[in-house]
């Protein structure tokens, strides 16, 4: 495959380097980027072959054990672009970043999140939790402060008082969520990959991302499982 | 091993923290001491090759090392992301009044002023003596005591971020009492900015 014996160019460092500390792009950004990358470093520039381009970058991360990996947001639905440690065993990018107890906090408010029917979790159920915490006992003020950096960093996102994953989360921990919350992890039925926020159908128990549901169901006039095929008593997003 | 390196020295880098080579050993090669010099010099090439990134030992006594850029500067919203960019045009700012002022300026708000040859005239001819930082920088509206809109605190980002991240570095002035310090550009700054990107 020529690809796979392609060389990195400049714009392709260039490119992982933004990347990188962007912590998470979404794709019309990194369609730009591709094609400032290549005009400063003077590459040939596809405006088509984004893919192409990030694949070249990606075989020289596989022994590296990275990757770009492109996630779907569950609120936009658009595609958003990351780099990923496949190797993590757990939540190591984070490590480095914040201490122990805030780490601590972080892991309990996923479990929530995972947990939880719809992917959230309140901010009072969160702060009830600062309380228990192993570690140290954290105060409800500075945990209020410890969750406005981790949406600030994109770890988490907030709405109406309410947290979910950040889509820089989901995409740059889906293999640990996956392994480590193996029975409770929901993977949408429609594309297969790790739901957060989810409807989940009442008699067989298996869940679709909003934006599936809203695919799925287009046009149909009575929403049935695609399971078991029981009415589906949602409204559909 | 060399992957784990790799792994170690982007996240230290992504805070700029200069790396210690004893970190490297402890949390990184641990057992394989032995091939250290092998597995740094890997990494190293991993990093160059792939991320267009070096690994520069700016310490040669106490073995301490930075990852600075290898690509060529590019302007562009692209690359600095909010803040980065003004606090990174800051910092380019710094540079270039202390290449301009003989490579060091005064830590401080007042330019002294020179000892008057000619007492008659009182403007003083520069550049003979170190102008002063901060007096420049309030000709651009950024004041050590003031909180600004966009930097926050001027004097720590300058006197301790920017020194922390070796961009600068402050040295004792010698025979000043109290004492007096003085800007030069830092290692980090040294190998990433040519003088001429500056000008």
């Amino acid at each position: 495959n020529n690809l796979m014996a392609a060389q990195m160019t400049n714009a392709h460092r260039r490119f992982l380097q933004v990347l990188m500390s962007n912590g998470i792009t979404e794709r019309s950004e990194a369609r730009k980027l591709h094609q400032h990358c290549c005009e400063t470093d003077k590459v040939y520039y596809a405006h088509d072959k984004l893919d192409d381009f990030i694949s070249i970058i990606n075989s020289h991360l596989q022994p590296l054990f990275m990757q770009i990996r492109k996630g779907i947001s569950e609120d936009d639905g658009r595609a958003h672009y990351a780099v990923v440690n496949l190797a993590e065993t757990e939540v190591t990018k984070m490590a480095s970043d914040y201490t122990e107890i805030e780490l601590e906090l972080f892991r309990k408010t996923m479990d929530l999140i995972i947990l939880s029917e719809n992917g959230f979790a309140s901010s009072t159920d969160i702060l009830n939790l600062a309380d228990q915490l192993k570690t140290k006992k954290m105060k409800k003020k500075e945990a209020e402060q410890v969750l406005k950096v981790f949406v600030e960093d994109k770890w988490l996102s907030e709405k109406n008082g309410e947290y979910t994953l950040h889509t820089r989360c989901i995409i740059e921990m889906e293999q640990y969520i996956l392994s480590n919350y193996q029975d409770v992890a929901r993977k949408c039925n429609i594309c297969h990959s790790l739901a957060i926020q989810s409807q989940v159908c009442e008699s067989c128990g298996i869940g679709m991302h909003l934006r599936c549901v809203r695919k799925y169901f287009r046009g149909q006039a009575e929403p049935r499982c695609p399971k078991c095929n029981e009415f589906w008593s949602y409204d559909t997003p | 091993q060399v992957s784990e390196l790799v792994q170690f020295l982007l996240v230290k880098d992504q805070k700029k923290i200069p790396i210690k080579r004893a970190d490297m050993l402890k949390n990184v090669i641990r057992e394989y001491r032995n091939a250290y010099a092998e597995i740094v010099r890997r990494a190293d090439r991993i990093l160059q090759e792939v991320f267009g990134l070096q690994l520069v030992e700016i310490d040669t006594k106490r073995h301490i090392y930075i990852l600075i850029n290898n690509l060529p500067h590019a302007e562009g919203q692209h690359l600095c992301r909010g803040k980065e960019k003004e606090v990174m045009g800051l910092l380019l700012v710094i540079l270039s009044f202390i290449f301009m002022k003989g490579n060091s300026v005064k830590d401080s708000e007042f330019s002294p002023k020179p000892p008057s040859l000619y007492p008659h005239f009182s403007f003083s001819l520069t550049p003979h003596f170190p102008g002063a930082l901060w007096e420049f920088l309030h000709l651009l509206r950024v004041y050590p005591g003031k909180q600004h809109s966009v930097f926050g605190d001027v004097r720590k980002l300058v006197t301790e971020e920017f020194v922390r991240q070796k961009y600068l570095e402050t040295t004792p002035i010698p025979l000043t009492d109290p004492p007096e310090f003085k800007f030069q550009w830092g290692p980090r700054a040294e190998k990433e900015t040519s003088k001429k990107d500056v000008l």
